[in-house]
């Protein structure tokens, strides 16, 4: 049988990354195909070559054994292939029936009412439970994601897929759209999806293709495969474990957090009871895929997310209540995830940059900010961290990762603060600039920081951390020592296949 | 196969953030001629009137610098604003309300003596535009209100508000039933330079430029205005009271409108009447953008768009209509918003690579 779609030596590279580099994937009609991986493996792009919103650089790509060039996504529906993002591409205020009619083609007619008909039929074919004539606000986010599929399937879409599509569901829901995904394939469809959660594999996929660092590592069937095996290969064992750390010497507790709940942007529960607990001259790892509470914990704790309930001490004073200029006094620094959007202020030079938190203190002068003085100041800290700029004044958003991260990391350390939260500090930088923020991290532990960093990646926080919690669905599924720590239960935990007994 | 691309710059252009405005005013006047022409004007001769009109004659100068100044405040007022993205639409009303609080001053204390009167007039005056634009700052800071829909609206809450005031309470029984207020006693006059028209308000002007440039630049306060309209999340993040800043900083605006209206009105009117401003808050807005809102250039800026205000009185002598002038302003934002694009983009023409 000729598989529906068959892909051959992807390649596709972007500015500094390889995103894709040569990976084979073929996907049969009547499969549930699940593409497994970390952020950044390259899944996300293999899916936009799929569906036509890139072109890869070299690569063949063959439906139903036909060659074909993919110039847009509309190429691709025409082809058969349609994805439903993430991020969904609705009309809120316009009808379901209203939804699926944009964009199709064929004359300015439009039956909406024979529209609705064929839209029920469909769905009462597929199991996709879904009224043509409500209005896509009053929707749920599982009602929205039906529709999405529906859109797709009213387009004749033989081959879907799908973005990490239990992200944004309950357990329910996701059980339902795995029921779904099932009665689709077995209509003769094939139905890809994107995700890194192992449970959702083993109980939705038949087939399972793992991606790491853009390589294809191995095409496995589900039954000859299991969890363990599945989040070594998607982790990797090749942890270099690297002794250059001096041994910890922890004080007494800095950071203390009971029972923090928080929630998201969306209004949904992130943080589910975190209890953590961080001393001074410790590096206490996060790890855990994106998205699973990572960036609130670290925002609840800067002041910048408003916690429902529980209590955060900085050396036995709560700062759960305060705004993130009082959390700034109690001596807490925090490197944001999102350097350019958050941690600093893209069009404005150096001196004003690294001023951001500094400039409150009373040494600039009462009223006015004595310049000369913080340009005198500025310069010793770029020399201090050798940073590269063109000017002082010259606007940051210049500057190339590795600088803007010394940069920021610069002006978050320079205060000598008690406890310092970083989210993915090296992420998108280089091997240099990774070494030197490992080495500030370090350099800072030494110092007495109490350190939080939060981390996707493994290697780092076992380079780094002196223990690692793993962050899952918002929960602290165990805390455990590097020394002692296995990759592999690791990486199980992440998945949230497998919980340890907390003690904090 | 060729096609056109927009690249983003790394840089806006230095270049071009001078060759823009220039060309796009070249651009705007081009327009008007265009339209002067089929309306039965010969173009160069109308504009050769109103250049006349504006520096031929020590009053089409001094003429020039009575309109500037309330452009200049007002101006300065929403540039403040507008550095800390706040949309402040109603410089307008906080003009008239500067305007109606001078007014109230000096019609309530007529014998106050001068350098009592002067001042007091200027506290209120701002006092009065700065709570009034407080007023739609309240919501902003609390819960996120669209200021711009608000400061809109008050706008004409406050040009109602003196309207009734002057055809009702406050109409000057000697004043032949116009809508206008007894004449302020003569300590309730801002000095003029000899000769001319042209009064204190300008000293306030300038001096305002320049407290709004140290500010801006040498202060703390300014430092955080600066990163909130920079980059609201950043200014978060560093514990920036965004709230407390968006009241001050709305005050400061709206004060700086109502010192406006004060000026106009013990400089030029000398006494409160209807339709004081000829839409001075609305040509700030122009004015702030073609300035990049910054303050110093706010004040030359402001002395083109008096000139051309002056011009267009001058015209209308040869039968030129008013309107024209406004179509004038209208085109010079419409060209230099349009041009602002080209300091951020480049174009560039590229062949379409053949499909593999």
């Amino acid at each position: 049988m000729t598989p529906l779609v068959e892909m051959r030596k992807i390649t596709k590279v972007f500015p500094g990354v390889v995103a894709n580099d040569g990976i084979d994937l073929t996907v049969r009609a009547g499969e549930v195909h699940a593409l497994l991986g970390e952020n950044g493996a390259g899944k996300s792009t293999l899916m936009s070559i799929l569906t036509g919103l890139y072109r890869p650089d070299s690569g063949e790509i063959y439906v139903q054994g036909e060659r074909v060039h993919f110039r847009s996504p509309r190429d691709a529906i025409a082809a058969g292939i349609g994805m439903v993002h993430q991020h969904f591409r609705l009309v809120a205020p316009f009808t379901v029936t209203e939804n699926v009619a944009l964009g199709l083609k064929g004359g300015i007619k439009l039956n909406l009412n024979q529209l609705a008909q064929e839209i029920a039929e469909l769905s009462e074919k597929y199991g996709l439970k879904v009224d043509p004539f409500a209005r896509i606000w009053q929707l749920s986010v599982g009602e929205q994601q039906r529709v999405e599929i529906v859109k797709l399937l009213y387009r004749r879409a033989r081959v879907l897929i799908l973005d990490e599509p239990t992200a944004v569901l309950t357990p329910q829901e996701a059980r339902e759209l795995y029921r779904t995904l099932r009665k689709m394939a077995s209509e003769g469809c094939a139905v890809i999806f994107i995700t890194h959660k192992l449970q959702e594999v083993m109980e939705a996929a038949d087939t399972i293709t793992i991606l790491r660092h853009g390589k294809k590592i191995a095409t496995v069937k589900k039954e000859e495969t299991n969890e363990r095996e599945l989040a070594r290969l998607m982790v990797g064992r090749e942890i270099s474990w690297t002794g250059d750390k001096k041994q910890a010497s922890p004080g007494r507790v800095v950071l203390e957090i009971k029972n923090l709940h928080a929630l998201n942007d969306k209004g949904l529960l992130a943080l589910k009871g975190i209890n953590l607990s961080v001393s001074a001259g410790e590096i206490l790892g996060i790890a855990g895929v994106a998205g699973n509470g990572q960036r609130e914990l670290a925002e609840v704790i800067a002041g910048l997310r408003p916690a429902l309930k529980g209590s955060i001490l900085v050396e036995g004073k709560e700062i759960i209540h305060c705004d993130p200029c009082r959390v700034i006094a109690a001596g807490v620094s925090f490197i944001p995830e999102d350097r350019l959007g958050m941690g600093l202020v893209p069009n404005l030079g150096a001196v004003d940059n690294l001023l951001l938190k500094e400039y409150r203190h009373p040494r600039w002068g009462k009223v006015f900010l004595n310049r000369r003085a913080a340009r005198q100041w500025a310069q010793e800290l770029i020399e201090r961290f050798q940073i590269k700029l063109a000017s002082l004044e010259a606007p940051v958003k210049m500057m190339s990762g590795g600088n803007l991260q010394r940069l920021l990391l610069a002006r978050e350390i320079s205060g000598q603060p008690r406890v310092l939260v970083a989210v993915y500090p090296a992420r998108g930088l280089d091997v240099g600039a990774t070494e030197t923020v490992h080495r500030l991290l370090l350099e800072q532990r030494a110092a007495g920081t109490a350190i939080l960093l939060i981390s996707e990646d493994l290697e780092e926080l076992f380079r780094l951390a002196d223990r690692i919690a793993v962050l899952y669905e918002g929960e602290i599924m165990g805390i455990v020592p590097t020394e002692q720590a296995d990759i592999e239960e690791l990486g199980l935990m992440m998945a949230g296949a497998k919980r340890m007994e907390v003690s904090a | 196969m060729t096609r056109i691309l927009w690249e983003k710059r790394l840089y806006p252009s230095p270049w071009m953030t001078v060759l823009v405005p220039v060309a796009s005013i070249i651009l705007a006047l081009a327009l008007g001629a265009f339209f002067l022409f089929v309306t039965g004007f010969e173009p160069l001769k109308v504009y050769g009137e109103m250049l006349k009109g504006v520096i031929g004659s020590k009053y089409g100068i001094s003429e020039t610098f009575v309109k500037a100044i309330p452009l200049m405040l007002t101006s300065l007022g929403v540039s403040i604003a507008f550095r800390m993205l706040l949309w402040n639409i109603g410089a307008e009303g906080q003009f008239y309300m500067g305007a109606f609080g001078a007014s109230w001053v000096a019609l309530s204390f007529p014998y106050l003596p001068p350098y009592i009167m002067l001042p007091a007039m200027f506290v209120v005056g701002c006092v009065c535009g700065g709570l009034w634009a407080l007023l739609p700052a309240l919501p902003r800071a609390k819960w996120g209100v669209n200021e711009v829909i608000t400061t809109l609206m008050l706008n004409y809450v406050a040009i109602l508000w003196v309207d009734y005031l002057v055809y009702g309470p406050w109409k000057d029984p000697k004043g032949f039933n116009f809508p206008l207020t007894a004449p302020f006693s003569k300590s309730a006059t801002l000095p003029t330079l000899a000769g001319t028209r042209v009064h204190l308000g300008l000293v306030f002007a300038l001096v305002a430029a320049l407290i709004l440039t140290v500010i801006l630049w040498r202060t703390r306060w300014g430092y955080e205005i600066r990163i909130t309209g920079e980059s609201p999340r950043a200014a978060r993040y560093a514990g920036i009271k965004i709230e407390r800043n968006i009241l001050l900083v709305m005050f400061l605006s709206g004060a700086l409108a109502g010192l406006a209206g004060m000026s106009e009105v013990a400089g030029i009117t000398h006494r409160l009447q209807h339709g004081i401003s000829p839409g001075y808050g609305y040509t700030a807005i122009i004015i702030a953008w073609l300035a990049k809102l910054h303050p110093l250039t706010i004040i030359l800026v402001s002395f083109l768009f008096g000139g051309l205000i002056v011009g267009g009185y001058s015209v209308q002598r040869i039968g030129v209509p008013a309107a024209t002038v406004s179509m004038l302003q209208g085109a010079i934002l419409f060209f230099v918003l349009g041009g602002e694009i080209l300091t951020r983009y480049r174009l560039r023409w590229k062949r379409k690579e053949v499909a593999n």
